[in-house]
């Protein structure tokens, strides 16, 4: 700016103008609600203000020095005498008037001298230049009543003419940013000071914070004195009945805080979030939020700034109270005001604890995070309480995969990945990219591996998976089972062997192996899905039905018939229902299928039954498919169609239905390692075989007894529609099972190749060490 | 404390990049630039099994008698290099990594602003403040 020559009495004027502005006692700075006060009682159009402000140069500095103050006051005589405004102006125009402040300064001239000895000196010493205060506050306060809304208006204008000039693009911010500067005029006080806005406000403030509630009966006290005082402003507050509060805090902070978002101010804000976003508790995604402030027309690197500072959890959205502190900045930024390094407190989203909780919740909802780690909590949760029994570093793992997945943070996220990584820990190393999906058989697979190497590597993985298992008890059966199959998951026999080691356990596993199978199918892709409901018939099929009549046809099946040894030792005792004198001997014959087919020789005997079968079936009982089927299930073993079918005959209908289903189910569960496709041939010839082994007696082995079984299964299968039923639900259990066995199967090996990959990355990072030296 | 800071992109070219201002700037500029063909050496030896498995610390890439360049990588293959004083303490290398993720970090917050175009030049004053106070304070 260039050099301003004053007159003395200018001089004089502007120096006590410029005193009574700077309420800091800087004696360097005027404050800036003090100035746009003045400038609003200067009573000049806005776009004179703004004009003037940028002449000054304060809008280019932000704030108001002495220099600045003095040019500005001066302009605003040239302004107020109607001259065009210059720079050249300044210096050129003589003897120009001082400038005139109106009423306002002298309501605060007023106030000053009531509240404010210190003011008083310099408010008197405006009197004698400024005519006509107390008659003016006379005027305004005559009309007060009427004129409030119009006095309002105008001041309001004189405000918007102060400084913050407010942009076209947000009128509604306008009024809030000079009130925001305005409301000093009580100048650095509390609220209680300003006991005169108190009548006024207490009628027209609506949800005013409890400060200011509280205070208003003491204000109410004072009332009458400071009226006239705080008229004007009063008048202007009443519009902003609910900021006032806000003014008057901000007046005690004025200049030290401007960034308070006035009630109105932030019920704009509230409503522009509305029209992005309905709910007021969600979140503002990046995107739309970018379009909504580029529309301010600030440049993207300021906008750039505005977001970092609003966005304080750092999670590329906003909520509602970063919405409102980013357009507060936006507002503040076009106003002139220059964007803060750091978040001013009082944009700072309060209540940063339940903003956290709401977007933990709302996190977990959000559109816009991934479905897949959403889902991992929610299904982790169930998962939880049985991992946890067996397994703590479980639970770390899966609170980062959660925490990773609620996104409540992406550099905390980060960390905690690179805790894990940094360390170079090859358990770590391993476990940080192998966010696999692992299915409920993999978490018993990871248990076990974990009860056996007591190692960490499995936890990446533990937490990975997602879906829970059906029952907890199954992770500890299924574990405990493996536990007893140890290394020879890949062996179904193997797994059959423990089944019928322990004949409680059989039931157990029996159940378990249903459970699993239940699991399996839906994380295991190789195995083909469970049969699909024939449509002539309640069960499956494609195992069942087809087979059975496919296989009648040929006994060539009998070379199906070979899964028949793994066969699992039958649930009869699980069933209950079946006649227990058949237990033993299912017992019998279940190890005798497990061991080889030459054992079930031995199991002709039971075979013997199925003359009864015979008999049964003749008997029209129409549980011959299901006979069929359950058979079919436990064609693994021979002697499940003997105890099938003796156990059918024993008990008839329930009974016999009962029995053929959990012989069927051991016989899936036996099947382990056996493909699905011949689980639902053995049944069929199971039934063939058990036909045929009834007139066979020993001779025939046990897919020749599956053949037979399935051949006479044939003539009966009209019989067996209501055993069809039974039979399928056995052969899909069986099939649960055969999955659950693969499953595992599957896991181990990954878990050996993980192995492998991990001694890989330990020598290669040996390499590197190696090779810097090299390097030298 | 470090003496230079860069961020690369993807692409090879830098994003950011920040020196102690005593010296030639040049010269560290050209260390970064030579250090990247480190960077790529051990990425590209590492990638080649699992991308994954990979480690996104880097170490030490290359001594020299005045300095050492150690490098960082992140899964979208932003490279952070950092060039350290050798005649400084000994920073343990825990530091360094420590550096490397407060880097990390900043660098995604800077990606969650959505005024922030993925390629253009980081000018975000957070992070600056952040590289700031992990430069040497120069006397």
């Amino acid at each position: 700016m260039e050099g301003l020559t004053l007159s003395e009495a200018e001089q004089r004027y502007y120096c006590d103008l410029f005193s009574y502005c700077d309420t800091e006692s800087t004696k360097k700075v005027a404050s800036n609600g003090r100035v746009l006060e003045l400038f609003r009682a200067a009573q000049l159009p806005n776009d004179v203000v703004m004009q003037i402000m940028e002449l000054c140069g304060a809008t280019r500095l932000g704030y108001f020095g002495r220099s600045q103050f003095y040019i500005a006051l001066k302009l605003v005589a040239v302004a107020q005498s109607g001259l065009p405004l210059r720079v050249e102006s300044l210096n050129t125009v003589k003897d120009l008037p001082l400038p005139r402040f109106v009423v306002s300064k002298n309501e605060q001239e007023s106030r000053h001298t009531a509240l404010y000895s210190s003011d008083a000196d310099s408010s008197a010493s405006y009197s004698g230049v400024i005519p006509p205060p107390p008659g003016r506050i006379q005027v305004k306060k005559g009309s007060v009543s009427h004129d409030a809304v119009q006095q309002r208006t105008s001041t309001d204008q004189q405000e918007s003419t102060s400084p913050v000039v407010s942009p076209q693009q947000s009128p509604p911010t306008s009024p809030h940013t000079w009130r925001k500067h305005n409301r000093h005029p009580s100048g650095g006080n509390n609220e209680r000071p300003l006991a005169g806005p108190g009548p006024f406000w207490a009628p027209f403030s609506e949800a005013q914070p409890g400060s200011s509630t509280s205070s208003d009966p003491i204000w109410s006290g004072h009332s009458p004195p400071p009226h006239q005082e705080n008229w004007d402003q009063t008048t202007v507050r009443t519009v902003a009945s609910a900021t006032t509060t806000n003014e008057i805090r901000r007046q005690s902070s004025s200049y030290d805080d401007p960034w308070k978002i006035t009630d109105e101010q932030r019920q704009y804000y509230v409503n522009q979030f509305k029209t992005i976003q309905p709910d007021l508790n969600g979140f503002i995604p990046g995107s739309a939020a970018k379009e909504f402030f580029t529309k301010s027309k600030l440049p993207i690197l300021e906008l750039s700034h505005i977001w970092e500072l609003s966005d304080f959890d750092k999670d590329g959205a906003l909520t509602l109270d970063e919405f409102c502190a980013a357009f507060h900045l936006v507002v503040a930024r076009k106003n002139g005001y220059d964007l803060p390094e750091k978040l001013p407190e009082s944009l700072m989203p309060k209540l940063i604890d339940l903003e956290d909780s709401t977007e933990v919740g709302e996190q977990t909802g959000e559109v816009g995070y991934s479905s897949s780690p959403a889902e991992a909590p929610p299904s982790k949760s169930p998962s939880m309480p049985s991992l946890n029994q067996t397994w703590p570093e479980l639970n770390q793992s899966s609170e980062q995969w959660e925490t990773f997945s609620e996104r409540s943070s992406s550099s905390q996220t980060l960390t905690q990945f690179d805790s894990n990584i940094a360390p170079a820990d090859p358990d770590t190393a391993i476990v940080h990219p192998v966010p696999i999906r692992m299915t409920p058989s993999k978490i018993h697979m990871q248990e076990m591996e974990l009860k056996r190497t007591g190692s960490d590597h499995a936890n990446p993985t533990s937490p990975l998976l997602v879906k829970p298992p059906d029952h907890p008890e199954e992770n500890k059966m299924s574990s405990s089972v493996k536990f007893t199959s140890g290394n020879t998951v890949t062996d179904g026999y193997s797994s059959s062997d423990s089944y019928t080691s322990d004949p409680e356990q059989i039931g157990s596993t029996v159940t378990r192996q249903r459970s699993h199978s239940g699991t399996s199918p839906d994380n295991t892709a190789p195995p083909p899905p469970p049969p699909r409901p024939h449509p002539s018939h309640s069960r499956s099929s494609s195992l069942d039905m087809n087979r059975s009549f496919s296989v009648t046809p040929g006994q060539q099946q009998a070379g199906v018939v070979a899964y028949p040894p793994a066969v699992p030792p039958r649930p009869q005792p699980s069933q209950g229902a079946g006649p227990h004198v058949h237990r033993p001997v299912d017992a019998e014959g279940l190890i005798a299928h497990t061991s080889t087919s030459p054992q079930q020789i031995p199991e002709q005997p039971n075979f013997a039954d199925f003359s009864q079968f015979e008999a049964f079936a003749v008997s029209g009982v129409n549980k011959e498919e299901e006979d069929e089927i359950e058979t079919h299930s436990e064609v693994l073993q021979v002697e499940k169609p003997s105890d099938s079918a003796s156990s059918l005959r024993v008990a008839k209908a329930d009974g016999r239905v009962e029995d053929k289903a959990p012989a069927n189910v051991p016989t899936s569960v036996g099947k382990g390692t056996t493909p699905l496709a011949p689980p639902p041939k053995p049944i069929r010839r199971r039934l063939k075989s058990e036909d045929e082994l009834r007139p066979e007696a020993e001779e025939h082995t046990q897919k020749t007894g599956v053949i037979a079984a399935v051949l006479a299964s044939q003539p009966s299968i009209p019989r067996s529609v209501g055993k069809d039923k039974k039979a399928i639900q056995a052969s899909i259990r069986r099939n649960k099972e055969t999955n659950t066995v693969l499953a595992r199967l599957n896991s181990e090996l990954q878990q050996q190749l993980k192995d492998v990959l991990e001694e890989r990355i330990s020598l290669e990072v040996q390499l590197e060490q190696l090779r810097p030296f090299s390097h030298l | 404390m470090a003496v230079c800071i860069a961020v690369i992109a993807k692409e090879n070219y830098p994003l950011y990049i920040r020196s102690v201002p005593t010296e030639n700037e040049l010269k560290f500029h050209y260390t970064v630039h030579t250090s990247l063909d480190v960077v790529d050496e051990k990425i590209s030896a590492m990638g080649k099994a699992l991308v994954d498995q990979r480690e996104l610390y880097l170490g030490l890439l290359y001594p020299t008698e005045d300095y050492k360049v150690y490098g960082y990588v992140t899964n979208s293959k932003v490279k952070f290099v950092m060039v350290v004083d050798s005649s400084n303490t000994a920073l343990r290398d825990n530091e360094i990594r420590s550096m490397f993720r407060k880097l990390h970090n900043s660098y995604t917050d800077i990606m969650c602003n959505p005024f922030y175009n993925p390629g253009d030049r980081i000018q975000s004053r957070a992070f600056d403040s952040m590289v700031n106070s992990m430069m040497m304070q120069v006397c």
